[in-house]
């Protein structure tokens, strides 16, 4: 069987135009940059007769330029996808190929951008980032991941090959290489981009990576918002004693550099102590904490409500609070409805990097609650004589929920390159865990001679943390125009 | 600002000393010392052996009192095992029982003894840190400067191409940790695959002698992930003060733009990113001990790696004592430049 080129027949057409309309939006690009030092500013001026007339000269004509190449570049990358998924497989070469495998996630994508556009003024704060672009691009970028995770780790539609199957004879084969003894011309015949040092899919491997990030990273900032929220709201409010401590202690996290943390936390012999187990009986505990204060101190007038209210929301919790810190066979294995196990690597990666991200968390919210501590409606409810409790997660919080949405975006996209740098150092998941940060520490090991196992899994990571970058920027504009 | 200054230097020394206690813990937990045993003594030793080799040495006393020997604040007890020979961990080979000092510890100016690299702690760690210094040093020349350039370019006109161009570099660039534009730029400059060869792929060669070859890349690889930081740091805080009134005084007055850029906004906007790069050594430390890994430097980063994974515990807890102070004393140096730069702040 044949092996794949990147771009197979339409290549021959699109190619040329592709390298030449990037050729000159690079050199325009660049242009332009110089020019606004020396340029006049493309200004509109307001002539005597009424009318308007645009200023602009060389740069007005070199950024008008610069739009339509811009337009072009991005209406090529579409007909790569488009066309990668209408024409049959493998005439599109490798990215043809790829963009079909990815059909799943292109449609999702599509989904979500009409539906969210048609309502984006029923939306709030969601509809608000379609006005800006950067948090449109970001968004994308975040979904496009999100979705991988869903089709491609999860229900498994994407990958072309299991993540841990060896083909002899594909070691370190480039990109597009055919599987020896592959009957069926489709997908699954080609190691889509190579395969890598064992012979595994480097494409398959990078998407069921994507699994593992979307899901731990997202857990992870939760549940350090949880702790910082619940610690740092009473910190601000109450101030004194209180404050002091969990100010030191949070410095004193703060003050331990994250590697040193990580090796002397995540390795299997701290494991085998049970110390994890109870860092998660501590750290999974502030959930229920924050939950159930949040429905008391509301409802604590009306006892029937407040009853079922916290009913239906802490047993829940407490069940699966119960299960995941419950394990057989470990130093804390008590409960008999014990519904999973976390696996002691995932574990104790997971809790690590929530310890690490709550401290920062709470000196966030702590600076936040301190200066809405100030305002007019928190003294108002004071004199009302609500608790502290239900000023603290009533009027206060809603109050901070902008930056803290922004910062959980930033945090996200901190706690994903936490995770890859525990894999790039082989800490806690499994060696041969498809995981981004595990294949590019494998990956980089024979970075001499092939560069095609540790690149996919490295901008992966990256286009990742980018687009919650991105959102988080887009998110910060279009909540600073309230 | 004496008392000030006093009062945080007690702050950090109480810091220092809780978190050398939770070194010390985590690395006296009975697996790791058990690791320690069987890494170096034998890997099949039984049970009775490892409980032994552990009491001869020391190692089984509670942690405390460890950790007050470690100090120095306590006396190290000489242990006469079961065959008879006399062990303190003060002794060192040359030295008779009779000599051992009853003290050693930080105290006393004795790190300990690495039991991986078979040398003394102090000595490690003074060349280790000298190695990164270099690095660190000339990871400052490069990334403040370029930062501050383009943090200020981007700030003077906010909302121009020029602001948008240089912050969609700067996010980029902050959304790129070090393993990932570290393997990048090996697969760009000095794989075979893509044929450039420009630089070496390995910084080992530096330590005796650092060239452009084999230092651009560790330097370029920790350089970027702080840079997009501190220039949209910079950014902001220059975007805030072009809109400030005096910056409107002097325009009306007809200031030209330039002057009105280099001599009445540079200063006050660069108040805010100087605690920045401050606050960026403990990063720094971050990306070091990853770009030594990947560029096999063997500098502090990858002593701290060699001795976590080897559970060499004087070692580590210099490490970590190090480490520590470093942080704590750029936050100190953040907050009183902080004081010192702010006029508003110094004569009030």
């Amino acid at each position: 069987m044949d092996n794949l080129t990147w771009t197979g027949a339409l290549g021959t057409i699109l190619d040329p135009i592709l390298f030449a309309v990037a050729g000159f939006f690079i050199v325009l690009v660049a242009a332009q940059v110089v020019l606004s030092f020396f340029a006049t500013p493309v200004t509109l001026q307001s002539n005597p007769d009424g009318t308007l007339q645009r200023q602009g000269g060389v740069l007005g004509t070199v950024s008008t330029l610069n739009k339509w190449l811009l337009l072009a570049l991005i209406c090529i990358a579409v007909t790569y996808i488009v066309a990668g998924m209408v024409m049959p497989y493998g005439s599109a070469g490798i990215v043809g190929a790829m963009a079909k495998q990815f059909t799943p996630v292109w449609i999702a994508l599509v989904a979500t951008y009409v539906l969210s556009i048609t309502f984006k003024r029923k939306l709030g704060l969601y509809g608000k980032l379609f006005d800006s672009t950067i948090g449109m691009i970001g968004f994308g970028l975040v979904m496009f991941w999100v979705y991988t995770a869903i089709f491609g780790a999860a229900l498994e539609w994407i990958p072309t090959h299991e993540p841990l199957s060896q083909v002899s004879g594909l070691k370190n084969k480039v990109p597009g290489t055919a599987v020896p003894g592959a009957e069926v011309w489709g997908p699954g015949a080609h190691y889509l981009l190579g395969g890598d040092n064992l012979a595994r899919d480097v494409f398959s491997r990078m998407i069921y990576g994507s699994g593992i990030v979307v899901l731990i990273a997202p857990m992870a900032t939760l549940f350090a918002f949880m702790v910082g929220i619940t610690l740092g709201l009473p910190a601000a409010y109450f101030g004194g004693r209180l404050d002091a401590v969990l100010s030191f202690i949070a410095n004193l996290v703060l003050a331990f550099p994250v590697i040193l943390l990580f090796y002397l936390l995540v390795t299997p012999e701290i494991t085998e102590t049970g110390l994890p187990q109870y860092m998660a009986t501590v750290l999974f505990f502030f959930p229920l904490v924050f939950f159930g204060v949040l429905i008391h101190s509301r409802y604590k007038t009306q006892p029937q409500q407040n009853y079922i209210r916290l009913a239906v929301v802490l047993i829940p919790l407490f069940l699966i609070y119960a299960s995941a810190i419950n394990a057989n066979a470990s130093k804390i294995d008590f409960w008999p409805l014990d519904f999973f196990d976390i696996a002691p690597g995932i574990l104790v990666v997971f809790v690590s990097v929530v310890f690490v991200n709550s401290p920062t968390v709470f000196r966030i919210v702590r600076g936040l609650a301190l200066d809405i501590k100030t305002r007019d409606y928190v003294a108002a409810a004071q004199t009302r004589g609500e608790t502290p409790w239900y000023i603290m997660l009533w009027e206060i919080l809603p109050n901070a929920r902008g930056p803290l949405i922004v910062d959980f975006c930033l945090r996200i996209g901190y706690t994903t390159i936490l995770l890859g740098t525990l894999g790039f150092f082989g800490l806690g998941l499994p060696p041969d865990s498809p995981d981004w940060g595990s294949t590019i520490n494998e990956g980089r090991k024979l970075m001499i001679a092939y560069i095609h196992p540790a690149l996919p899994p490295a901008f992966a990571l990256l286009t990742l943390v980018l687009g919650l970058n991105l959102l988080a920027d887009g998110l910060r504009e279009e909540s600073l125009k309230d | 600002m004496g008392a000030f200054i006093l009062r945080r230097v007690g702050l950090m020394v109480l810091t220092a000393l809780c978190l050398t206690f939770v070194v010390f813990f985590l690395t006296n937990l009975y697996p790791n010392l058990e690791k320690l045993a069987k890494t170096q003594g034998n890997q099949r030793m039984t049970d009775e052996q490892v409980e032994s080799w552990l009491a001869n040495r020391g190692y089984n006393q509670p942690v405390f009192l460890k950790y007050g020997q470690w100090l120095g604040v306590l006396p190290t007890p000489v242990i006469e095992g079961p065959d008879g020979e006399m062990r303190s961990r003060c002794r060192d080979a040359d030295m008779s029982i009779e000599e051992t000092p009853r003290f050693c510890g930080i105290l006393q100016g004795d790190w300990g003894f690495s039991t991986v690299f078979k040398d003394d702690v102090s000595t490690i760690i003074s060349t280790r840190l000298g190695l990164t210094g270099w690095l660190m040093f000339l990871v400052m020349l490069v990334m403040v400067p370029a930062a501050l350039i383009i943090g200020v370019a981007a700030g003077m006109r906010e909302g121009s191409k020029l602001d948008r161009s240089l912050s969609t570099v700067a996010i980029t660039t902050t959304a790129t940790p070090e393993y990932v534009s570290g393997v990048v730029f090996i697969a760009i400059f000095t794989s075979s695959a893509v044929g450039l060869k420009w630089f070496n792929g390995s910084a080992t060669s530096a330590m005796d002698d650092i060239t452009f070859a084999n230092f651009t890349l560790p330097v370029l690889t920790i350089a970027l992930y702080g840079t997009g930081y501190i220039a949209r740091m910079t950014r902001a805080s220059m975007a805030e003060v072009m809109t400030a009134q005096y910056i409107r005084t002097a325009r009306l007055k007809g200031v030209s733009f330039g002057n009105i850029v280099m001599k009445h906004a540079l200063r006050n906007a660069l108040i805010a990113p100087f605690t920045v790069i401050m606050l960026q050594f403990p990063w720094l430390l971050n990306g070091v001990v990853i770009v030594e890994t990947l560029f096999n430097y063997k500098g502090f980063g990858w002593t701290l790696v060699q001795a976590a994974g080897n559970n060499d515990i004087e070692l580590l807890l210099g490490l970590s004592v190090v480490s520590v102070f470093v942080v704590l004393i750029t936050q100190l140096i953040s907050d009183i430049g902080y004081v010192f730069l702010n006029p508003r702040i110094r004569i009030s």
